[in-house]
């Protein structure tokens, strides 16, 4: 069961234990993927195939997860050829990205410093996500920023202009 | 279409009904995993599909309409019986040969190429291939009649851990591939959860449930509150199991999903696949009389108003 890597970018896995249901796990995988720079337009998926062997899956599962990410206009189905990228979560670099990292370690460590647990500072961090996302998204329109929670911090997706070259 | 269709489907062995009064319609596309425990029809059910048990009551029919067990329903049907027999002293190279000179329609090239893929020598008897391979083996034999329909009676039964995923594994490429809808018999429920998407529980030769996995799951909800008032919740509901301590109660229940009010106290948890198989599993012949008994009998002090 070897899967030809050239094809896709990505490797999907699952985690047994997140109670997240499985086509969930593709979908948050891809975004996810996405926002980290290792997806772009006309990246294609893996074929769903080489999923459902890879990963022991049912292929309707594999199909409702593309069918999710096209109807939240990240990707697009080419018929005979499988689902490539066509937008792009708002991104950041990689060298931005590790900047704000150790900002927020910073913020991790003086709020243990001020006595917070762990239980303690994921529940102030949720809350404060919350606050924030409630003020900023009334002015956003993005449709992908729709899904509540860390979906939203990059959620609105730009139909970028090069992606337009994936839509028939 | 239906692949699978049974009205009031009914099989008795002398005086003890095997399978009973069966209403099932399985549409196309599905892998529909059959489970109960032993003793329950499930292989009563799989051998009426496919004409080797005649029923004593009801109908059956395969692929949209075609009587089951008649030519033209055997022609888009394989079928792999328990514990994958395979003719012990035939080498793969004879079961091959044997099977394509008794179906019409068999495809040797897919089945010898898949046979290597499998790294399965065709010379070696197949009474000396391992468990895993002779499943394979007869898998193979099934898939190469190209079938519609393709009916699994207990596969995994006797492999190990890693045969049962290669098999898995095997089955479900078979459906990505060729579109072919497959129906599984297992007592194995946890490892059927990513695997099937329809789901068929048989208990005490009665249908208890089937549909959709996703829309059995969304379907029904645990709900947990104060015991005092369950039996009267209760009656408002659905209840498929229940289950109570001297203060506080769970009432697993059909419901029309998350977005259903509970009333003040209580808590809607959303149920896992296991948990509800064994729910009917455990209540066989579910309706509120039986579940609200038993409510009752777990309660020995207390009027509830």
């Amino acid at each position: 069961m070897t899967i030809d890597k050239g094809n896709s970018a990505i490797e999907f896995r699952l985690d047994p234990d997140s109670g997240v249901p499985t086509y969930l796990q593709l979908v948050q995988q891809v975004e996810h993927a996405l926002r980290l720079g290792y997806l772009k337009p006309g990246d294609q998926l893996p074929k769903v195939r080489d999923v459902v062997a890879a990963l022991t899956i049912n292929p309707n599962t594999v199909l409702k997860a593309y069918r999710e990410l096209e109807h939240k206009g990240l990707a697009a189905g080419r018929p005979g050829q499988g689902t490539f990228i066509q937008a792009t979560l708002e991104q950041v670099t990689l060298p931005e990205l590790a900047g704000l990292r150790r900002t927020l370690l910073g913020w991790l460590s003086s709020a243990e410093a001020a006595g917070l647990d762990e239980d303690g500072i994921v529940a102030l961090f949720t809350s404060g996500l919350r606050d924030f996302f409630k003020t900023s998204t009334s002015k956003g329109s993005g449709s992908v920023a729709d899904r509540a929670g860390a979906a939203g911090v990059a959620g609105r997706a730009r139909a970028a202009e090069n992606g337009a070259e994936g839509v028939a | 279409m239906n692949v699978i269709e049974t009205n009031e489907l009914g099989k008795r062995y002398g005086k003890t009904w095997a399978l009973r009064d069966c209403a099932l319609a399985l549409p196309a596309g599905h892998l529909a995993a059959l489970v109960g425990p032993n003793g329950a029809g499930k292989s009563t059910l799989m051998n009426m599909m496919v004409g080797l048990t005649v029923p004593t009551e009801g109908t059956a029919t395969v692929l949209g309409g075609r009587p089951a067990g008649s030519p033209a329903a055997l022609d888009g049907v394989a079928f792999v019986a328990q514990d994958a027999p395979v003719y012990r002293n035939l080498s793969s190279a004879d079961m091959l040969h044997l099977t394509a000179n008794l179906n019409h329609r068999f495809d040797p090239s897919f089945a010898k190429a898949r046979l290597a893929d499998l790294g399965i020598p065709l010379k070696k008897k197949a009474g000396k291939l391992s468990g895993g391979q002779q499943a394979q083996l007869a898998l193979t034999l099934a898939l190469a009649r190209k079938p519609q329909l393709l009916i699994l009676d207990e596969p995994l039964a006797s492999l190990d851990p890693i045969a049962r995923q290669d098999f898995l594994s095997a089955v479900l490429t078979a459906m990505a591939d060729d579109g072919v809808s497959v129906l599984l018999s297992s007592h194995q429920v946890a490892e059927l959860e990513r695997v099937a998407d329809y789901l068929i529980v048989l208990s005490r030769a009665q249908l208890q449930v089937a549909g959709e996995v996703d829309d059995l799951l969304a379907g029904h909800r645990v709900l947990t509150g104060p015991a005092a008032e369950a039996e009267e919740y209760a009656t408002r509901l659905t209840v498929v199991q229940a289950r109570r301590g001297g203060t506080q109660a769970h009432l697993l229940a059909r419901t029309s999903g998350a977005a259903d009010p509970v009333p003040p106290g209580w808590e809607s948890h959303p149920v896992s696949l296991e948990e509800l198989v064994m729910a009917y599993l455990r209540s066989p012949g579910v309706s509120e009389p039986t579940a609200l008994a038993r409510l009752r009998r777990a309660t020995p002090t207390e009027a509830t108003r």
